[in-house]
């Protein structure tokens, strides 16, 4: 078996194609509703309060969804090659305080401060990656375990200690508050890697091939797929991203604590399903999983304006939840029997 | 097949979180079990108060914190454990790493093993850390709570930063001299059934039930569960969704320092007026840049100080927590125990610019 596994057994052929545009088409229509539903919620908001669509209440909108995005399109990439990423929550936690300890009663740059979020960020990726790819321990223990380890190593680090805004540079408070021409610079981040992510898995054969490991990893070994370094290239790049998310997060608020974005990598995950990357791996993009951000912060920001509980927000988010993975359930049911139509369509015709 | 190439793989990758986790382990017991060693005699209990008896020494106190990386609790139990070394006794902190309900009570019953002549705790829930308090107090140790109290019943003294009616009452009286007691009014708080921030709000509806206060209006009660994100989210739906908002109380730390860093960054910066409870650190930039005139807190360093000598006087039996004893606590004076074994450490302080570079907590 292993001499084998070196020869690409299935040449790509005409009906991959196919395969693949029917499933685009259905997941561009998945981000079309994501879309949807976000603009007629916004617009359901905006009918009963109009500053909710006030210049200052688009930038608060923005900022509040552009954290989640980043840390949704490092996940996504993640999810993509069927692993889960739950340790994103305390790199975030870890870089925003390794950042604040940096720059804290110093003037130092904002650009190091971000290029140390990513290290350290990277560094957590990297340790978790080698684990999932080169260890092949299940992806969901190891990164929970690294959850715990990133959580204690910044507990015992931090003990009690604060990062106050008034000892943050105002360089690096103002890329958390700042915009140009009422776009906020959070905003403007979020939506440059996003938009390098997607062309990179659409565009790059070593993008493309993320897919492949995540819709079959033993169809992907065949071919002839580094899928130990691809999956390890996945959690560097989600790790990345959370500590970069991590020092923007320390922009943004000023005051950092040990516990900071405590619990988020749930949230990360449920934005992430929302957005229709298929929690079992090879679908859906970070377009998709970006929109599922948005809206999870949004229906956050909505419930406040129309003056509802906030308990609320919990019970509406796994709502959404479930009603994204019912419908994903049921565009895989009907697409796999569209799929073995067309299939055995191509068999006659050979 | 493939069997003997993954197999050592997974053993080494086995081997190696083991290992991760193990240090880990160590890592975080190293912190919060430091110093756990020092075993002693124990001291006897004394049956009835003598407020003449002298300040034993090496009395050994044990500070509780409800999670040992809140920054807070730090400066409490900190200046509670300089205190007791002034005093010729020796302190150490141990606590959880999480505010959970049931996470002290293993660290309760460490130090009983351990023989303290003292526990003070802030409890992270009044109930679950009864029975091993119980059994401690059997055992002639003393309890002290502090910053957040235990059932009655569980505790010798509780050492109460302020009497949550001064605290409730003197935020809406200083507000209304902000906005000359006109305009609508919402509360930011934490958690919706935290017990302190809830009490406090009880007071401040009945201080705005006075006929004063007529031109006042609390609109609505938010919560930010002392989440930077949440909190944030909330003051920005709060200002949307009442435009005519004046002004916001939020009775917790994380809660006002997210409202001020929005309130700074936003087209609303001079517009409201935010107050509430914050620490000087953390609010010294939003006083600096204008966003917030004042805001109030007891001394922390003052609670833990407090809470150390409180500790002192009861294990040298000048006091056993009955209604109307009184003991002296250095130079911050003299306290009375009151009903139900409070104590009370004074008025909250109001920060501003004229003093907020005198204060470093």
């Amino acid at each position: 078996m292993t001499a084998t596994v070196e020869q690409p057994t299935a040449p790509p052929g005409a009906r991959k194609v196919t395969a693949r545009s029917l499933t685009e088409t259905v997941f561009r229509a998945r981000e079309i509703s994501i879309a949807g539903c976000l603009v007629l919620l916004v617009l359901g908001t905006w009918a009963a309060n109009h500053r909710f669509l006030s210049e200052q209440g688009i930038k608060d909108l923005l900022l509040n969804a552009s954290i989640l995005i980043l840390l949704a399109v490092g996940q996504s990439v993640v999810v993509l090659t069927r692993n889960i990423d739950l340790s994103v929550g305390s790199v975030v936690g870890l870089s925003a305080f390794a950042c604040g300890k940096f720059v804290s009663g110093t003037d130092r740059n904002a650009v190091l401060a971000l290029l140390l979020g990513i290290g350290v960020g990277a560094l957590c990726g990297l340790v978790s990656g080698l684990l999932v790819s080169f260890g092949r321990v299940p992806a969901l223990v190891v990164t929970l375990g690294m959850l715990y380890i990133i959580q204690g190593t910044d507990y015992w680090w931090a003990h009690g200690q604060q990062i106050n805004a008034a000892d943050v540079p105002a360089s690096v408070l103002d890329l958390g508050s700042g915009s140009v021409l009422g776009v906020p610079y959070l905003a403007l981040i979020a939506v440059a890697v996003l938009a390098a992510a997607s062309y990179y898995l659409r565009s790059y054969r070593s993008g493309r091939e993320l897919y492949a490991i995540g819709s079959s990893p033993e169809a992907a070994r065949l071919a002839g797929i580094p899928i130990r370094r691809r999956i390890l290239a996945a959690y560097v790049f989600s790790g990345a991203v959370a500590g970069f998310a991590g020092a923007l997060w320390l922009a943004r608020f000023g005051t950092v604590v040990a516990d900071n974005a405590h619990g988020w990598e749930l949230t990360v995950v449920s934005a992430v399903v929302v957005g229709g990357v298929a929690i079992t791996g090879g679908t859906g993009s970070v377009w998709g999983a970006a929109l599922g951000a948005l809206l999870l912060t949004t229906v956050g920001s909505v419930l406040v304006v129309l003056k509802v509980d906030s308990f609320w927000q919990s019970a509406i988010t796994g709502a959404l939840l479930l009603a994204a993975i019912s419908v994903d359930r049921i565009v895989t049911l009907r697409m796999t029997s569209a799929l073995r139509k067309r299939n055995a369509r191509h068999v006659h015709q050979v | 097949m493939s069997l003997p190439t993954t197999v050592p793989v997974r053993a080494l990758t086995a081997v190696t979180a083991v290992c991760a986790l193990a240090l880990t382990a160590t890592a975080c017991g190293g912190t919060t079990k430091k110093s756990s060693s020092d075993q002693g005699p124990g001291t006897a209990a004394t049956a009835s108060a003598d407020p003449a008896a002298a300040l034993k020494k090496g009395l050994k106190l044990a500070f509780l914190p409800k999670q040992i990386n809140n920054p807070y609790e730090t400066i409490v139990d900190n200046s509670g454990i300089a205190t007791a070394k002034e005093i010729g006794s020796t302190a150490k902190e141990v606590g959880p790493s999480d505010a959970s309900a049931s996470s002290q009570v293993s660290y309760i019953n460490t130090l009983i093993q351990q023989q303290q002549d003292a526990i003070l705790l802030a409890a992270n829930d009044p109930n679950a850390v009864c029975g091993p308090l119980k059994q401690a107090m059997t055992k002639g140790i003393k309890v002290v709570a502090y910053d957040s109290d235990t059932a009655k019943d569980c505790r010798q003294l509780f050492i109460n930063q302020a009497s949550s009616e001064q605290i409730g009452r003197s935020l809406v009286q200083n507000l209304g001299k902000q906005l000359g007691l006109q305009g609508k009014i919402a509360i930011l708080s934490a958690t919706q059934n935290a017990t302190n921030q809830n009490t406090w709000i009880e007071f401040m509806k009945k201080e705005l039930a006075l006929p004063a206060y007529k031109g006042m209006e609390l609109v609505k009660v938010a919560y930010g569960d002392d989440d930077d994100q949440k909190s944030f989210q909330q003051t920005q739906g709060l200002l949307q969704a009442y435009p005519d908002l004046k002004g916001i109380i939020a009775p917790t730390t994380v809660g006002i320092a997210a409202s001020a860093r929005y309130i700074s960054s936003s087209s609303y910066k001079g517009k409201v007026v935010v107050n509430g409870l914050g620490t000087p650190n953390q609010m010294r930039k939003y006083v600096k840049d204008g966003t917030v005139a004042q805001f109030s807190l007891w001394d922390p360093k003052k609670l833990g100080r407090l809470a150390a000598y409180a500790a002192a006087a009861l294990c040298s039996g000048q006091i056993t927590g009955a209604e109307g004893q009184t003991f002296k606590a250095g130079d911050l004076g003299s306290f009375t125990v009151g009903k139900n074994g409070e104590v009370i450490l004074g008025k909250p302080t109001v920060f501003d610019t004229s003093n907020i570079d005198g204060f470093d907590f």
